[in-house]
């Protein structure tokens, strides 16, 4: 399972623009690569899809391809509404996902 | 005598010649195991009309606009295997008018798509910031699509020290 980590503000104030940062292990095999004793083709394995949601509705996503880095950085920006959790999905080339959460924490 | 040896020096030079032009191919063909892509002539030069390709996939014969993007970008990539980039799109970023999709591509990758990313009115802002591979010194193309359905191109180019495709 791929390790994921994700880093919000602590507390933001209702309306404010606050960045999200993410980041996940992964070697984002791009299917270029071959295997030097073999010759043959290392099989193309990214995470092609990253979601996120804010209290259930989408907010941000991504459409990523190889030209992505190993372990991929990802940051946005979310405009805050009402406290709740921002929910994080990546999805790879076989449907394999991983999920992470973190909390918003509104104030006035 | 003389001549024997003449010939014999001139076939020793031959020979260091062949063998200097075998080197030469040998350190070529080296070079493009190392960066381990199988880079076919055809793909490498897949470039610009990939990308343009792409485009036209997306948004048909419409003309992109100047302006509105702002690429940050390093000038100087020393390695092109994590290449950190950030891209905003000017907007108000309300129901009304927003950034719906910002769409990247690297002309010269041996596959131009970079990524694909897309707000909501709840994002606030249109940028996005995360590392990518470039195999060589190269154009980054990024096309933004408006909720109105106004669009906006940017280019700018990255020099690649060491390419980042594979190895």
């Amino acid at each position: 399972m791929a390790k994921a980590r994700v880093k919000v503000p602590k507390s933001v104030k209702k309306g404010e623009v606050f960045e999200v940062k993410t980041l996940i292990s992964h070697k984002m095999e791009t299917g270029q690569r071959k295997d030097k004793k073999t010759g043959k083709k290392i099989p193309r394995m990214i995470i092609n899809k990253f979601v996120c949601t804010y209290n259930g509705k989408e907010v941000f996503t991504s459409d990523w391809h190889p030209a992505i880095s190993a372990n991929p950085y990802m940051a946005f920006f979310v405009k805050a509404g009402e406290s709740g959790n921002l929910d994080f999905t990546w999805t790879d080339d076989k449907g394999k996902a991983t999920k992470k959460s973190a909390k918003v924490t509104v104030t006035g | 005598m003389q001549t024997k040896e003449k010939t014999m020096i001139r076939k020793t030079l031959e020979a260091q010649r062949i063998g200097r032009r075998d080197l030469m191919a040998m350190l070529g063909a080296g070079a493009v195991a190392a960066m381990g892509i199988g880079m076919t002539s055809r793909e490498a030069q897949a470039d610009a009309k990939a990308v343009a390709e792409a485009m036209k996939k997306l948004i048909g014969d419409k003309k992109p606009a100047a302006g509105k993007i702002t690429l940050d970008l390093p000038q100087i990539a020393e390695n092109g295997r994590t290449v950190p980039i950030a891209v905003e799109v000017a907007s108000p970023m309300t129901d009304a008018d927003h950034v719906k999709a910002l769409h990247l591509w690297a002309d010269k990758n041996p596959r131009p798509d970079v990524a694909t990313f897309r707000f909501t009115p709840a994002s606030g802002k249109a940028r996005i910031s995360t590392r990518i591979r470039l195999a060589k010194t190269q154009n980054i193309v990024a096309l933004a699509e408006m909720s109105d359905g106004s669009l906006y191109m940017a280019k700018s180019e990255i020099k690649v020290t060491i390419g980042g495709c594979g190895g």
